[in-house]
């Protein structure tokens, strides 16, 4: 899917009038097929780009054009079409904690199935090849009939990932894929993501703590920091100068270690806020 | 933020917590010398005596074959009243629930609900009040008159006013749990009772089920009291004793409602166990 960002400000639903907007003026364009790295120190605005771009959130300002089209303009029916193209991983995964896993891992073919089918999969799961083999892609097969609850918050991360390789979106936007994996997960997670974006031509947009798997995996860089847009570069040109620059005011999160704020996922989640902006 | 002089911390909720407890008992004292509460009253000599000679009735219970025999069929009827009742109002509870609950929206997801939608939500949160502000005491009076003497009457009572109660309960349960699961199954296109099947529901299934079970049980109480209006079952037989100041027949009766509660708190118990 192609996206068009131009002059995108936008804020927290929940922010203090007056405080500064999460996003500011923000120029992006991103082709079809193309897969790109969103780096940024925490607070930059990496998780409202996301959903800026999921239809998830109306910029304040600006445009967003998906496909040429302004999802905000359309009516209600036609975006809710849209958004059955796109697919958005939180950070957090949204897992009900008494699901089975491969009910939560299948959740992500629902934008495909009729209302009927997606209850008859609920009695008996319809897809059990589909999950498994996306399961297996990450090594947790063997959890297929666990119940989330009884997973690890890495083991959780990569069930929330298996769902998006079951959903047939053309568009795949990735909010820390990595925040809750060990080094070696992270990069056969990132390997498996960017795969089959490419095998199923899809856009791919990921935000990352760690800048080494990001340089590593993406063609692409973009550099957010306080809501405003530092860089947009080839990967070949991100030199560490530019890095530096980028997270001058947060040098600790440059060495790929995530910031001490991310949230625990072993532990109980705060209590519901309407966005989560990280 | 840089502190410069350090004041002395202290907690801010701490004046309106004194405020709102004080304001509390200003309300509740008149509340109490409104409603005649004098507790000592029970224990006076005058009260306490036919108190007690109506209670020595109650040993030994009456267990008559032929007077258990009758207590049996209309148990079988009070349960099968409530039953009929209950599912009747889970039938109109569960849509009504499900329109009501605002996770569900879809124009929400953006931060605010359209106009329409948020109309539509409130207009259901009143029909719920309206239902279950009417006591199923006065739904029945009503029935008696439309469908005559017998269960129908306490069981479109029942309906009537547990759709109310389960439907505003179930919307609140489905409210308080997590938002998140909801909203990104919505996010990613599926539709409202999709992400209600597969992120809502899995949630909250335990806290319904048990509330459900609890409403059955508190359906079987109230059928008891329908049947004093007429509506039949358990109620209108304990109606007939209590004229008779049989107190064995009353206390016979008293203790299949004790049954009957105990084993609905055990399928409860097992129906959470199995859903937890």
């Amino acid at each position: 899917m192609k996206l068009d960002l131009s002059g995108c400000s936008c804020s927290h639903p929940a922010a203090r009038p007056g405080a500064p907007g999460a996003l500011q003026g923000i120029n992006l364009q991103v082709a079809h097929g193309e897969q790109l790295a969103v780096i940024g120190p925490s607070g930059a605005g990496k998780t409202t780009l996301l959903q800026v771009m999921a239809c998830a959130l109306p910029p304040a300002s600006g445009h967003l054009h998906v496909e040429g089209v302004d999802p905000w303009l359309v009516d209600r029916s036609s975006l809710q079409r849209l958004r059955r193209r796109l697919f958005l991983a939180p950070q957090v995964p949204p897992l009900p904690p008494r699901q089975r896993v491969v009910t939560s891992v299948l959740a992500g073919r629902l934008p495909d199935m009729g209302l009927w089918a997606s209850l008859k999969s609920l009695v008996y799961p319809q897809e059990l090849d589909a999950a498994d083999a996306a399961l297996a892609q990450f090594d947790l097969a063997e959890k297929l009939f666990e119940r989330v609850d009884r997973l690890s918050g890495g083991e959780r991360q990569r069930v929330g990932l298996a769902r998006l390789l079951v959903s047939s979106a053309e568009l795949l936007l990735v909010d820390e894929p990595l925040s809750a994996l060990d080094p070696e997960r992270g990069r056969q997670a990132l390997q498996t993501l960017t795969r089959a974006a490419r095998d199923r031509n899809a856009t791919l947009v990921a935000t990352l703590h760690h800048v080494d798997m990001a340089l590593a995996h993406f063609p692409r860089i973009v550099g957010l920091r306080e809501g405003g847009l530092v860089f947009d570069l080839p990967t070949a040109e991100v030199t560490p100068a530019v890095l530096r620059d980028l997270y001058a005011s947060h040098p600790h999160e440059l060495d790929g270690a995530a910031p001490a704020s991310a949230p625990n996922l072993t532990i109980a989640e705060p209590p519901p806020v309407a966005m989560q902006c990280r | 933020m840089p502190l410069t002089t350090r004041t002395p911390l202290a907690d801010p909720a701490w004046t309106g917590r004194v405020f709102w407890s004080l304001t509390a008992l200003v309300v509740l004292w008149p509340l109490l010398v409104l409603a005649e509460f004098k507790p000592w009253v029970l224990f006076s000599p005058e009260s306490l005596k036919p108190t007690l000679r109506f209670l020595g009735d109650f040993v030994p219970p009456k267990v008559e074959p032929q007077f258990l025999l009758l207590v049996a069929r209309e148990t079988w009827r009070t349960v099968a009243m409530a039953t009929a009742g209950i599912a009747l109002a889970i039938v109109f509870g569960i849509p009504l629930a499900l329109v009501s609950v605002r996770s569900l929206s879809q124009s929400a997801l953006r931060g605010r609900m359209d106009r329409l939608p948020a109309v539509v939500r409130l207009m259901v949160r009143w029909v719920l009040i309206v239902l279950r502000s009417v006591p199923e005491l006065i739904w029945a009076l009503v029935f008696v008159r439309v469908v005559g003497l017998g269960p129908t009457a306490g069981v479109f009572a029942i309906a009537l006013t547990y759709t109310g109660m389960l439907g505003k309960v179930y919307g609140d349960i489905l409210e308080s749990s997590d938002v998140q699961p909801t909203q990104a199954l919505l996010r990613n296109g599926s539709g409202r009772l999709q992400a209600f099947a597969y992120a809502l529901l899995p949630q909250s299934a335990a806290e319904l089920t048990s509330y459900t079970v609890y409403r059955w049980e508190c359906a079987i109480r109230s059928s008891a009291v329908l049947g004093f209006v007429g509506a039949g079952g358990l109620g209108q037989l304990m109606d007939g004793s209590m004229k008779m100041f049989s107190g064995s027949e009353v206390s016979t009766i008293l203790l299949v409602f004790v049954a009957l509660v105990a084993f609905a708190d055990q399928v409860s118990a097992w129906l959470r166990k199995a859903l937890a």
